[in-house]
């Protein structure tokens, strides 16, 4: 059963009364009122960077009015396609989305990508981690990938999303590069990642591959170990946890979350647009919310957002081929 | 834990948490009752008034009140008219709803207010006892672990299976788990039996199907066979909530067991109320006696009383894993930890030791929710049942329209409601020719769960046999296939009576 969809209505039903109304005047003033698409439901993660936003953009007196639609279905395909196929009517909406608007397009689960719409800004981002139970016999990454050499099958990944998703492509990319043949690996998939957890504590996977955010809080608890997180350089909020370039293994990665608007949106609407969110990320009132959910911020727009979704675009290609996803 | 239980009822008891709990408990309470608004929906409505209050004790409290509050009022729809708005109500209509048409309305509210009164405040007192040490019951199951469980809970299926019905019900319980393939599975990245449609990529809706099983046909046949529908002579007896000492007497083990049973089910990550609802059905259906096993579908008191104190009893228990381990069980306690976040609390081992006033009022406040929402209930009950009294021509409108809606605004797609009358007019059909449908829908609620953990396990284990490599699995799976056989046999031990008893006169 999907129960996760359920949440998505009661938000859903209350915006949508408004959002008919909405498009109507938004022509003319863009600025005093900011709709944002979901392509999830309520709870998820880009219902939360939605709101976090428009919280952030309302509390600082930027947007005057902001409204928020849920539109789940598809794996976010079914708000890409309607923010495509309705494109003049929502000139004042900004999509969330993310990462996946890219591994979803490689690999066909939606047929569209983030090129049929129009790249506003990248706003925050969140590097992946592999975690242990705090019980694990592996005190640290050297100790895991020690065991995974021995015998690749006994060491089960585990991870809040389906084979081929974000959650499997991280440490297939992270056992490559330590090198190591992914395709060895044993990924077990949950539905969701607290279910995840809840098997990586009760010790039926080895290991979790998921967001730094999510691990950050399980590992205040006391409940985990971060073994090592993607990032470039270390990360204020875990100072004690190496990254994978320190630990020698030559991998990168950031899931970003960023702002997409309708195609064939003007070049004017475009920059104003980004220059808002840009202005937003120095306000008190963003470094509450971002700080409250552990996010990291990775501001860019314009060219440099669109040629950095192609690059990772690229790289993913190229671990989703060799990795036998897709052709 | 004397000590905690001090802080938290000095906690619990300020003003500001008791308007808390009454407010919460009557929101969850009321919304609940509408067909198609359950608790995840009416707590993420609630999390932005939450969050504003900024007192984590006291958000928690007002979430926690709607939470159980939903669960409760959440059996008024399943009962009246049959129609389920959460999947954990699902059970509490097999029996219910028979009552309800049966001019014993105003009974079936008051055993399920009562049920889950006791379900509530049993679930309460044992978290309080034990949460510190269930953290590593909830821990004990694997997949393979919660496979058998699902195929336990798809035993209650048998309640369905009366003399001449097996193979029916057992085809049903086919149709169901196939419908919970359709659409992307977490554990396969590739659409299932979409034909193409991607509204059909995220699976069928479960309020769509469950009203399209269980609030359509009825509807529907009401109008297809007024005949049928001999109301308005019963109206006298529909108000009446009396239970007499006999019913007390039958109900009071069932709602005893089934508190303690609910709630350990509930303590699991992976199995929740809904599972503890069905478990429930399954395991009082099976134990009773033969007389009582006949009333079991058609309105017995024992098969309203067990889901409604497990599924109460499992809401409640839901709280040791978030609370004690961070970990959300199901997608409501999923949207609780995401406010409990944003309200800077780390739920996990460390709560009860830096922020013990958070823990222990929140379950101090059970309590009195579970207090409040028997004081609130039990006099609304007259009148709620009344809604049963409208005449024929306004109810079905009325009927139709929550079904239509809960269905559009479950998905807010249009596509639901197509696939809504279609599913309907099948379960017209099926209804008509004498198959029972709750196995359908036992079958798809349990289907992806199932399924899951099932593939799962297979992947872990490369192959099946983490069936006899687990012990705990495989006593589940036995105890499972006793349930299911066991009707069976029967079934044929009394028609070969039968035959016997027709042949010896000669």
């Amino acid at each position: 059963m999907k129960l996760s969809k359920i949440s998505a209505f009661a938000v859903a039903a209350m915006i949508s009364l408004s959002s008919g109304a909405v498009t109507a005047q938004e022509k003319e003033q863009a600025m005093d009122k900011v709709h944002f698409l979901i392509p999830g439901g309520a709870g998820g993660g880009w219902d939360g960077t939605a709101r976090g936003v428009g919280e952030a953009l309302r509390n600082s007196g930027l947007v005057k009015t902001v409204t928020f639609e849920n539109m789940s279905g598809g794996g976010g395909g079914k708000a890409l396609n309607y923010i495509v196929e309705n494109a003049q009517s929502n000139e004042g909406t900004l999509m969330v989305h993310s990462t996946p608007i890219i591994v979803r397009a490689l690999n066909k689960t939606v047929d569209m990508g983030y090129r049929d719409v129009t790249p506003v800004a990248g706003v925050i981002g969140d590097y992946a981690a592999i975690v242990v139970g705090k019980d694990s016999p592996h005190e640290n990454w050297a100790d895991l990938y020690t065991a995974y050499k021995e015998d690749p099958r006994g060491v089960a990944i585990g991870g809040g999303s389906a084979p081929g998703s974000m959650d499997h492509l991280v440490p297939a990319a992270i056992m490559q590069a330590a090198g190591s043949d992914p395709l060895d690996m044993r990924y077990v998939a949950y539905d969701a990642g607290g279910k995840a957890m809840a098997g990586l504590l009760s010790g039926e996977i080895a290991a979790l591959s998921t967001g730094l955010s999510e691990a950050i809080a399980l590992s205040e608890a006391g409940e985990v170990r971060i073994l090592g997180v993607t990032a470039p350089e270390r990360v204020d909020a875990v100072p004690d946890v190496p990254t994978f370039t320190e630990l020698g293994v030559d991998l990168e990665f950031v899931n970003w979350r960023g702002f997409f608007a309708a195609p064939g949106l003007s070049d004017e609407k475009r920059a104003e647009y980004a220059e808002l969110l840009k202005e937003m990320t120095t306000t008190e009132a963003w470094a509450t919310v971002r700080d409250r959910n552990g996010w990291i911020d990775i501001y860019n727009s314009g060219d440099d957002f669109s040629t950095y979704l192609a690059t990772q675009e690229a790289d993913m290609e190229k671990l989703m081929k060799g990795m036998g996803f897709i052709q | 834990m004397i000590e905690g239980i001090l802080i938290g009822l000095s906690t619990a008891f300020t003003l500001t948490n008791i308007l808390m709990v009454i407010g919460g408990c009557l929101i969850g309470t009321f919304i609940g009752m509408l067909p198609g608004l359950g608790p995840m929906s009416i707590i993420a409505i609630m999390i932005p008034v939450a969050i504003t209050i900024g007192d984590p004790s006291a958000a928690l409290i007002l979430l926690a009140g709607v939470y159980y509050g939903a669960i409760f009022g959440g059996s008024t729809s399943s009962i009246l008219i049959n129609a389920p708005g959460v999947a954990s109500t699902v059970a509490s209509s097999f029996d219910g709803y028979p009552m309800a048409r049966d001019g014993k309305a105003g009974k079936a509210l008051t055993i399920a207010a009562i049920a889950s009164f006791c379900g509530g405040t049993i679930g309460a007192i044992l978290l309080m006892v034990f949460a510190p040490m269930l953290a590593s019951v909830a821990l004990l199951f694997h997949s393979a672990e919660y496979f058998a469980l699902m195929v336990v809970g798809l035993s209650a299926i048998a309640a369905f299976a009366g003399t001449g019905n097996v193979a029916k019900a057992m085809l049903m319980t086919i149709v169901g788990l196939m419908l919970a393939t359709v659409g992307t599975s977490a554990l396969f990245n590739a659409p299932r039996f979409t034909a193409g449609m991607m509204e059909l990529q995220s699976g069928i809706g479960f309020i769509t199907l469950a009203m399209a099983m269980f609030a359509l046909p009825e509807a529907l046949y009401l109008v297809l066979d007024p005949a049928r529908s001999k109301r308005s002579e019963e109206n006298k007896k529909i108000t009446e909530l009396r239970i007499n000492r006999e019913e007390a007497r039958q109900i009071a083990p069932v709602i005893g067991r089934q508190s303690i049973q609910g709630f350990f089910i509930g303590v699991l990550p992976g199995a929740g109320a809904t599972i503890a609802s069905f478990l429930g059905y399954a395991v009082e259906r099976n134990i009773a006696s033969a007389e009582d096993q006949k009333m079991f579908g058609k309105g017995s008191i024992k098969g309203l009383a067990a889901p409604e104190s497990a599924n109460n009893a499992a809401s409640t228990g839901s709280f040791v894993p978030l609370l004690t381990l961070g970990i959300p069980g199901s997608g409501t306690t999923a949207i609780l930890l995401g406010a409990l976040l944003a309200l800077n609390v780390t739920p996990g081992p460390r709560l009860m030791v830096d922020q013990p006033e958070i823990f222990w009022s929140v379950i101090i406040s059970m309590y009195l929710g579970n207090l409040v929402l028997l004081i609130l209930n039990l006099p609304l009950i007259p009148y709620i049942a009344k809604i049963l009294s409208v005449p024929r021509n306004f109810l079905i409108p009325f009927i139709l329209f929550f079904t239509l809606m809960g269905a559009y605004i479950g998905q807010n797609n249009s596509t639901e409601l197509l696939l809504l009358v279609a599913f309907g007019i099948l379960a017209t059909i099926l209804k008509f020719a004498d198959f029972p449908l709750p196995p359908l829908l036992i079958g798809f609620i349990l289907g992806g769960m199932l399924e899951d953990n099932f593939a799962r396990s297979m992947q872990l284990y490369d192959g099946p046999s983490f069936i006899y490599e687990r012990p705990m699995t495989l006593v589940l799976l036995i105890l499972a296939a006793g349930l299911i056989v066991f009707p069976v046999l029967r079934n044929w031990r009394t028609m070969a009576k039968q035959r016997r008893g027709v042949s010896t006169p000669d």
